[in-house]
């Protein structure tokens, strides 16, 4: 594995770092505020690309910012599975942004210069998790990602926030504090290090079993922001944040940095031998099955859209965990290529809660019949998007989900196959429905006039985008594909 | 000149409260620009006496050149190197940041006030830097007995009443520490700390000296207000005027601590603070018990200033713990936390000036709608919070992965336990006040109909200072290694596992 | 028997100070009045100093006055004829010291009583809960 340093990840975090102070500045023209906030996301995603052929050639870019202690350092190293991640981010910030325009002027939303300077400071810290190269790094950005996304959650300011921003902090900071932090403590202290490392630095440590699956839990329940019940609570509550918000953060970048994190720890800190030594990984995927299911059933009950989506997050969410759990070499490409496939399809579904919101003020299903006839293209990206998450053709989810069947196969686990499956006949209870009642309803009990009234321009345009992404993913899947197979040959060497 | 940055430090501000004392008959307006003068001097000389030490190693200096053990002698190592720089720094820039605070709260008595500022700063910079037991004790009455007088000039109903409280068990802490350096001076002949150190290895058996480390233990504790000894410090430092509180939250109760560590580090040396007294595994339950009580009683609290107070108990707590964790993680995470907790805790103290010089209160019905309206301050106080809860960069994380750290490699799991509650009842605490500060008043539904709230920020002279403290926070942190590998690893003797 | 009173006949400045260092305490602790809580403050110092003092004692020794000073004669002192000198020293300072306390303590307690007209400790606490 070739090396090399460079500053491009140190820049790639601070990009937008730095062009909040300049968004501050701007704050009273709104168009040169927006404008900042584009050239931040495209320079950021243009920094991101620019080091992907290396990646994909098997180098890795390092850059040690400081060094604390032997071990401890803030360091950033890109391999295949940060760039994964970056790159599914910083593409979508672009999108996002274009949609926040849309959304906060339409709904003519207060504040929009903290929100902006904040969503940058947030796209820092995610591309600055997935860059880490040893958990205290990523333990840094995990906190600041938390911190910088409460004033985005608690937008509105009222008491519904208010409650909603301490749930988050309670089971956000509150598990990363009290859970991670001792963790990765005591693993320093066993380890000596904390740099992720191909077999895991637990691997040659003198820890007993019990302790390793303490720490394996305390890591797991740990990184909240992944959802895993029980500590999936305030997704839900957090579901009262403006829609770009949910959008991004808790479709893509914040529950995608909590699944990352825990990914990291299986690979990185535990290491496959380790986990398949004990068991543990089985362990894992016992967890990870009972939050899909029970998140899929909970979804099925739920009438507010964003509500059902952020329950079909949090199912989804532990796909990816179960399919790295699984510790075979096709289940994990399933789990991490889903990041990529989800991130797509869910931030589509968002993009069209949020525009029916600004078209018509709805935020139920109940109260969303016939509303195919009015937004034809809002729906219909709505559609295709659903086909993504519930992974049939011709949507890229489809793949992801078939690795992750095989991977079941290939680890003998038939049960956890079973469970996939049914869960995608639960997706499809939950989503179809919605599609079918927005455009096939008899005429009296469509609750719109017959004339097309699209949410603005701003709003359509992006969610039709990340649509037509899910499908041409279908069919060229790289460099996703082609990042999740090197770094699962990376891990398990074969 | 540079030879005699020892005695500069503590001379220049010693005389300079006279010269301030009587220009503040002449014309009020000279205090501050004397005073500045002289604090800056005083900096100067503890920087450039903290490089020295790096370059040279310990510095012996005797004042009028007299040979202990009849001369007083100054001991510079890095531990009081460090922490010499960060009293004259933290005093300097609180003396800036307060200025206009001062102006507002005492018109008549500015003279007095900075007299007695720099007197304080004298008695701080005296304890830290002497080698003498006994000199030990008449800079630390210096310093309390300012001190004491600076916290009754605030609020006229609870300030006097409250200091007299903290001039009650401060002097009792005193006197025991005068007790064990008298029965160290039974049993030695000698009042010059390393001499001391020579004497005692040998005497260790002797219930003298146990008396003697015991006795002076209790007396520092006292004077850093380790639970439960700690009852004056709540009220003494929330009915302070704010400039008094500034400066003194951070330095006093820090200062003792540096005082405690040398007395277990060099006066009476591990070997016998920790193998021969055979205690230090009670001490560090003592302060479990002090960080959890110093943060279940900060939550009972209605306003900002007594919340931060019974913070700084805890905060005591960490350190105590940490020094008696008897590892090399642990006294690395309490004196690099002496130099953390000074500046999360100056910044939060100076935050509140600002707070009392706009909003003239401090209880948490005067902070709605803050962030609105101070939103600068409120963004340095966000900084400060983050710090003192610990999330990185800032460099209250960092203290604290030494403190955890120290505490798994001893076993001391429920120190562990206790720092991270402390960390996590610091979250409710802080974003309590956050919560006030941005949704209060409460707007309707939606937030749509947001009255924006008029900016009414404190004055540059007041926020400059408060953001080099927030700036020294996160360098502080992103430094650790640097302040630790320099300096701190040669505080702690080898041989300390 | 015998044994235990030759102890505590022989150091019998360490039982004077003790006692009058909890007699200070007590005062300190339990006493309501501002001013009888000073007075036991400074009582617990003068225990201390007694201390020192007492602990520079020899048996035998005199004053620590030597006849000629700066004449041409200096022949060596022989140490056990004079008491220790230092403690006197030691605890001139703390007498200051004390003073100065002192000093501070009952200007707080003019201040406290012209605030509240009174120097009982309940009365005053009183007064401050009914605000």
């Amino acid at each position: 594995m070739e090396t090399i340093t460079s500053i491009r990840p140190l820049l790639a975090v601070l990009v937008s770092l730095l062009i909040t102070p300049l968004l501050v500045v701007s704050g009273r023209k709104p168009n040169v505020r927006e404008a900042w906030t584009f050239v931040a996301a495209v320079a950021k995603f243009l920094i991101v690309l620019s080091m992907l052929p290396a990646v994909l050639h098997g180098t890795e870019i390092v850059y040690t910012v400081v060094q604390f202690m032997p071990g401890a350092a803030i360091k950033f190293r890109v391999d295949a599975l940060g760039m994964l991640f970056a790159l599914v981010s910083s593409s979508l910030w672009i999108i996002t942004s274009a949609y926040s325009i849309g959304y906060m002027r339409g709904l003519k939303e207060h504040g929009q210069t903290r929100y902006f300077c904040y969503f940058a400071i947030c796209l820092s810290a995610t591309i600055g998790a997935a860059f880490s190269a040893n958990l205290l790094t990523l333990y840094l950005f995990y906190e600041i990602l938390s911190l910088a996304t409460y004033p985005l959650v608690t937008h509105h300011q009222d008491m519904e926030a208010r409650s909603s921003g301490r749930k988050y902090l309670l089971y956000v900071v509150g598990a990363s504090i009290g859970l991670v932090l001792p963790a990765m403590l005591i693993c320093y202290d066993l380890a000596g290090t904390l740099e992720f490392s191909r077999h895991g630095i637990l691997a040659g440590t003198a820890a007993s079993r019990p302790m390793l699956f303490a720490l394996l839990l305390m890591f797991v329940f740990g990184f909240a922001k992944a959802a895993i019940m029980p500590m999936h609570s305030w997704l839900p509550a957090a579901m009262v944040a403006p829609t770009p918000v949910s959008a991004l953060l808790h479709a893509v970048a914040v529950v995608k940095v909590g699944v990352f994190s825990i990914v990291r720890i299986l690979t990185g800190v535990f290491g496959i031998q380790l986990l398949s030594f004990f068991h543990f990984g089985t362990a894992v995927c016992y967890v990870a099955a009972f939050t899909i299911l029970v998140g899929s059933f909970i979804a099925l009950s739920q009438d507010g859209l964003k509500r059902r989506l952020a329950f079909s997050t949090i199912s989804q969410l532990s796909y990816i965990v179960l399919g790295v759990a699984l510790l075979s070499p096709k289940g994990m490409i399933g789990g991490m290529l889903h990041i990529a496939m989800h991130a797509f399809g869910k931030i589509t579904l968002f993009f069209c809660a949020g525009a029916i919101f600004v078209a018509t003020g709805r935020k139920n299903i109940s109260e969303m019949v016939g509303i195919g006839r009015r937004m034809p293209v809002t729906m219909a990206a709505f559609f295709i998007a659903s086909l993504s998450i519930i992974g049939v053709p011709p949507c890229g989810g489809f793949i992801s989900k078939w690795y992750l069947a095989l991977g079941a196969l290939q680890a003998h686990q038939i049960g956890f196959l079973i469970v996939l499956l049914f869960s995608s006949f639960l997706n499809a209870c939950y989503f179809i429905p919605i599609t079918y009642t927005a455009f096939f309803c008899r005429p009296e009990e469509a609750m719109f006039e017959n004339k097309v009234q699209e949410a603005p321009l701003f709003c359509v345009v992006p969610l039709v985008i990340t649509a037509i992404i899910s499908v041409i993913l279908l069919f060229y899947p790289q460099p996703f594909f082609r990042l999740a197979s090197m770094m699962v040959e990376n891990i398990t060497g074969m | 000149m540079s030879q005699d940055y020892p005695a500069l430090l503590v001379i220049v501000p010693l005389l300079s409260a006279f010269i301030i004392s009587a220009a503040g008959w002449v014309n009020k307006r000279l205090c501050f620009p004397l005073s500045v003068a002289a604090l800056s001097v005083s900096a100067y000389s503890c920087i450039g006496l903290l490089l020295r030490v790096l370059n040279e190693g310990v510095v012996h200096y005797r004042l009028g050149g007299w040979p202990p053990p009849w001369g007083i002698a100054y001991y510079v190592d890095y531990l009081n190197g460090l922490v010499l720089c960060v009293v004259s720094v933290a005093a300097l820039i609180n003396l800036i940041a307060t200025k206009k605070s001062i102006e507002q709260e005492f018109p008549e008595k500015t003279g007095p006030f900075y007299t007695l500022y720099v007197l304080f700063v004298t008695g701080m910079l005296g304890i830290t830097v002497t080698g003498d037991a006994f000199n030990l004790y008449v800079l630390l009455e210096i310093g309390s007995i300012t001190g004491y007088a600076l916290l009754a000039m605030g609020d006229e109903d609870r300030a006097p009443l409250a200091s007299l409280n903290y001039l009650y068990m401060g002097t009792i802490g005193a006197c025991f520490y005068l007790l064990g350096v008298g029965y160290l001076y039974i049993v030695t002949g000698s009042l010059n700390m390393v001499d001391i150190a020579h004497i005692l290895p040998g005497l260790y058996q002797s219930k003298a000296v146990t008396a003697a480390f015991i006795i002076c233990m209790v007396g520092v504790w006292i004077k850093m207000a380790f639970f439960p000894l700690h009852a004056w410090l709540p009220n003494a430092y929330t009915f302070a005027p704010s400039a008094a509180s500034s400066l003194i939250a951070p330095l006093m109760t820090k200062v003792m601590i540096y005082v405690m560590i040398r007395l277990i580090l060099t006066v009476f040396t591990p070997a016998f603070a920790f193998t021969t007294l055979a205690v230090s595994h009670y001490i560090v339950w003592l302060a479990c018990i002090a960080i959890v009580m110093g943060a279940i009683l900060a939550l009972a609290q209605h306003d900002l200033k007594k919340m931060l107070t019974y913070i700084i108990v805890a905060e005591v707590g960490y350190m105590v713990g940490g020094a008696w964790l008897g590892n090399r993680a642990g006294m690395t995470g309490a004196v690099l936390h002496i130099v953390n907790d000074a500046l999360m805790t100056l910044c939060a103290f100076l935050v509140v000036c600002n707070i009392v010089y706009k909003v003239r209160g401090y209880a948490f019905a005067d902070l709605k709608g803050l962030f609105a309206k101070m939103p600068f301050t409120m963004g340095a106080f966000v900084i400060g919070a983050l710090s003192i809860i610990g999330v990185p960069p800032t460099c209250g994380f960092f203290s604290k992965w030494y403190l955890i750290l120290g505490a798994i490699q001893a076993h001391h799991y429920d120190f562990m336990v206790a720092l991270l509650f402390s960390s996590l009842i610091n979250v409710v605490l802080f974003f309590r006040v956050f919560e006030i500060g941005f949704y209060e008043p409460f707007s309707d539904h939606e937030g749509h109909e947001h009255h924006s709230a008029v900016m009414a920020e404190a004055p540059l002279s007041m926020l400059i200072p408060l953001y080099i403290v927030t700036a020294g926070l996160i360098l502080a942190g992103l430094y650790t290694g640097d302040i630790v590998n320099h300096i701190i690893r040669f505080v702690i003797p080898e041989g300390f596992i | 028997m015998g044994d235990l009173v030759q102890v505590v006949i022989a150091k019998y400045n360490y039982w004077i100070y003790i006692t009058l260092m909890m007699i200070g305490l007590y005062a300190m602790i339990a006493k309501n009045n501002l001013i009888k809580k000073i007075v036991g403050m400074n009582i617990f110092q003068t225990a201390i100093i007694l201390f020192y003092i007492s602990i520079g004692m020899k048996k035998g020794g005199t004053l620590p006055i030597v006849e000629h000073g700066h004449g041409a004669h200096h022949h060596a002192v022989h140490a056990a004829d004079y008491i220790n000198p230092l403690p006197h020293v030691l605890m001139l300072t703390a007498i200051v010291v004390s003073v100065a306390t002192l000093g501070v303590a009952l200007a707080l307690g003019v201040k406290v009583y012209n605030r509240y007209n009174t120097l009982e400790e309940d009365e005053i606490l009183a007064q401050i809960r009914k605000k």
